[in-house]
């Protein structure tokens, strides 16, 4: 089928290992990603607090930086597991931007167009195109979550010294597994509702209303029952809550409210919900993504 | 990175005289009593046989479970029983492996949005195993192939209906199946286009490298590119035929429009030896047997007072073959 012989021939040569095929999916996506400048300039900016969390470790531990900017390093934010908390947050933030971006488009396109069909009728499962599709926002948000942050974590022992390093990779970890946690939930969640509304446009807006909405509900809930038990539907409680979990500084008396019974005033204090119940909450809702995208990536639909 | 074995390749007849001969393939489809239910109602129903041409044709009315067929010999749906075999590897349990040796041109409209046909092209040939050179390399082939060549770098979106189903046949043959299944290919073609696209079929089934299975409604399609025909009815199988051996066999008959007392003169045509039929208002099929001339009918048509109005040698067609298999019900392989 050479271009110059115009006739059919077979292909001959070697082949691509199977377990690999999953990635040509994200390569040639985010070569779609980054064709847009704006995008670019808006990836860019996200970097811009690691920035700032990096010259602060550097501040931390250069005398005479800070003698020259006049600061005195008490003044400076410690180093410990609060900083690298506020910044895995700040970055989560971002990520969450990021994937408004970029995530509702990559399952609704081919949805849209009937592309399916195409990529299911080669050596290619379902799975590995879930997989594949999901590995554009993994690849793309760890870029900025875990991998600069353990990059900076790394930094910071370096400057501090091995027995810090020693005595802190429990923090590690944590940056890792928050980060993680948060990647595969907006990747999930914005795959599944990409696979369920097939307009770009329409499917952001949803992705926008699931973080949204249930907050604002939580937040009724909890004024009206005196609980927090209501930041149960809220996707970013939820997180916050893990996330402190797991930077061990989570509290579950989050509160008091004064409650007036006539003229007598109560304290009550308000009780975040558990750990579990959170992780068990976001295991939930992962699992009715997964439900969701197993109904809906098929080659073609059946209708019965 | 490191690459893997190529694909299992059975071996292909490659000798010419071989390849004129389908009975000396492997089956390319062996149906064992396929069943395919949607939610209790059956689409395919004990679909059996064994198919070898080179190119076989799927025909039958629409919702005759054509697409169907082909979208369970894919793995797109599971049988409910029996199970089929593509080149000896069952479509339940090898369904991975089938896919590495067929491409597949849908019916609708499918393409990946906001792509250059070439990088489309690429990306399919890359999902299919091919290194990114190599698919590369075979997605421009392939474009060029097709006629779309001068195109190749535009985006899909901005493709007419005739491009975008060239462009979907490039897809399903850049990684070199060795069987290709063809969803209506025709399906909006100018003629020009679709003529075009017939060649491209011919080509491909006459380079004796792949296996062709064309699903069509329309009859002219089927007949300028298969050799086998499998016409389906209502899920189950109408008829079967290798249109090959049918074009060999079949007797020219006559066929007369008449204006008279046509049962008398059919019948005194039937005294002569002649196999008839009467077909249609006026019309009888005669196939003429042993001695008997033009002359005799004319001889018959005066004796009986019924006007010739017209006489033409003719055979059966794929059309008649179709219709008969309507009217008929089911056959066999």
């Amino acid at each position: 089928m050479a271009v110059y012989e115009h006739t059919y021939k077979q292909y001959l040569g070697k082949l691509t290992p199977e377990w690999s095929r999953f990635l040509v999916i994200p390569r040639h996506a985010l070569r779609d990603v980054f064709k847009s400048k704006l995008f670019t300039a808006f990836f860019v900016v996200c970097f811009i607090p690691l920035l700032i969390e990096a010259i602060l470790i550097y501040l931390h531990h250069n005398v005479n930086a800070l003698a020259i900017l006049k600061v005195n390093v008490r003044e400076l934010i410690p180093i410990d597991a609060f900083f690298f908390q506020t910044f895995v947050n700040l970055q989560a933030s971002f990520a969450f931007f990021v994937t408004l971006l970029v995530g509702p488009p990559l399952v609704a396109r081919d949805l849209r167009n009937n592309a399916l069909p195409l990529y299911l009728c080669r050596p290619f499962s379902r799975t590995e195109y879930v997989l594949g599709k999901m590995s554009v926002l993994l690849i793309l948000l760890s870029t900025m979550t875990w991998v600069p942050q353990l990059l900076l974590f790394l930094f910071q022992s370096y400057l501090e010294g091995g027995r810090w390093f020693i005595d802190n990779l429990w923090l590690a970890s944590a940056i890792f597994i928050g980060s993680v946690v948060w990647i595969l939930l907006l990747a999930l969640l914005s795959q599944a509702v990409s696979a369920l509304v097939k307009w770009r446009v329409i499917a952001s807006a949803a992705l926008l209303g699931i973080f949204f909405i249930p907050s604002v509900f939580g937040e009724v809930i909890n004024q009206i029952f005196l609980t927090r038990w209501g930041n149960i539907i809220s996707l970013g409680a939820l997180m916050k809550n893990v996330t402190a979990g797991l930077f061990g500084t989570f509290v579950q008396a989050s509160g008091h409210i004064t409650e007036w019974d006539g003229r007598v005033g109560r304290e009550i204090i308000v009780n975040e919900p558990p750990l579990i119940a959170s992780w068990f909450a976001l295991f939930v809702v992962c699992a009715i993504c997964l439900a969701l995208l197993s109904r809906k990536v098929k080659a073609y639909e059946v209708v019965r | 990175m490191a690459l893997a074995e190529p694909i299992s390749q059975q071996p292909i007849a490659r000798d010419p005289a071989s390849l004129r001969d389908p009975a000396s393939f492997a089956p390319v489809i062996d149906l064992n009593d396929l069943c395919v239910k949607f939610g209790g109602r059956p689409i395919l129903q004990n679909l059996r046989g064994e198919l070898r041409g080179r190119a076989i044709g799927l025909l039958g009315p629409n919702g005759a479970g054509k697409t169907t067929l082909i979208h369970t010999l894919l793995g797109f749906h599971s049988p409910s029983s029996g199970t089929a075999h593509i080149f000896g590897q069952d479509i339940t349990t090898d369904a991975k492996q089938i896919r590495s040796l067929v491409g597949y041109m849908p019916e609708r409209d499918s393409y990946i949005a906001k792509m250059s046909a070439v990088r489309f092209v690429r990306l399919m040939a890359e999902l299919s195993g091919l290194p990114s050179e190599a698919a590369l390399e075979r997605a421009h082939e392939a474009l060029f192939y097709v006629g779309l060549g001068e195109a190749r770098y535009r985006s899909l979106d901005t493709y007419s209906l005739g491009m975008k189903q060239l462009a979907k046949l490039a897809q399903a043959i850049v990684h070199g199946p060795r069987l290709i299944f063809l969803d209506e290919p025709t399906n909006g073609l100018d003629p020009p286009a679709r003529q075009r696209m017939i060649r491209l079929v011919r080509e491909i089934r006459d380079s004796g490298k792949a296996n062709i299975v064309l699903s069509s409604h329309l009859l002219r399609d089927v007949e300028e590119c298969c050799e086998e025909i499998l016409i389906l009815k209502e899920g189950r199988l109408a008829v079967y035929c290798n249109l090959e051996e049918e074009r060999k066999s079949n007797r020219k008959f006559l066929l007369l429009e008449t204006r008279g007392d046509r049962d008398k003169f059919a019948e005194a045509i039937g005294a002569l030896g002649c196999e008839y039929a009467v077909t249609g208002d006026h019309r009888v099929k005669v196939v003429l047997q042993g001695g008997t001339e033009v002359r005799d009918i004319y001889r018959i048509a005066s004796q009986y007072d019924v006007q010739i109005r017209r006489l033409s040698y003719k055979r059966d067609s794929l059309e008649d073959i179709f219709l008969k298999a309507m009217e008929n019900g089911h056959g066999g392989l």
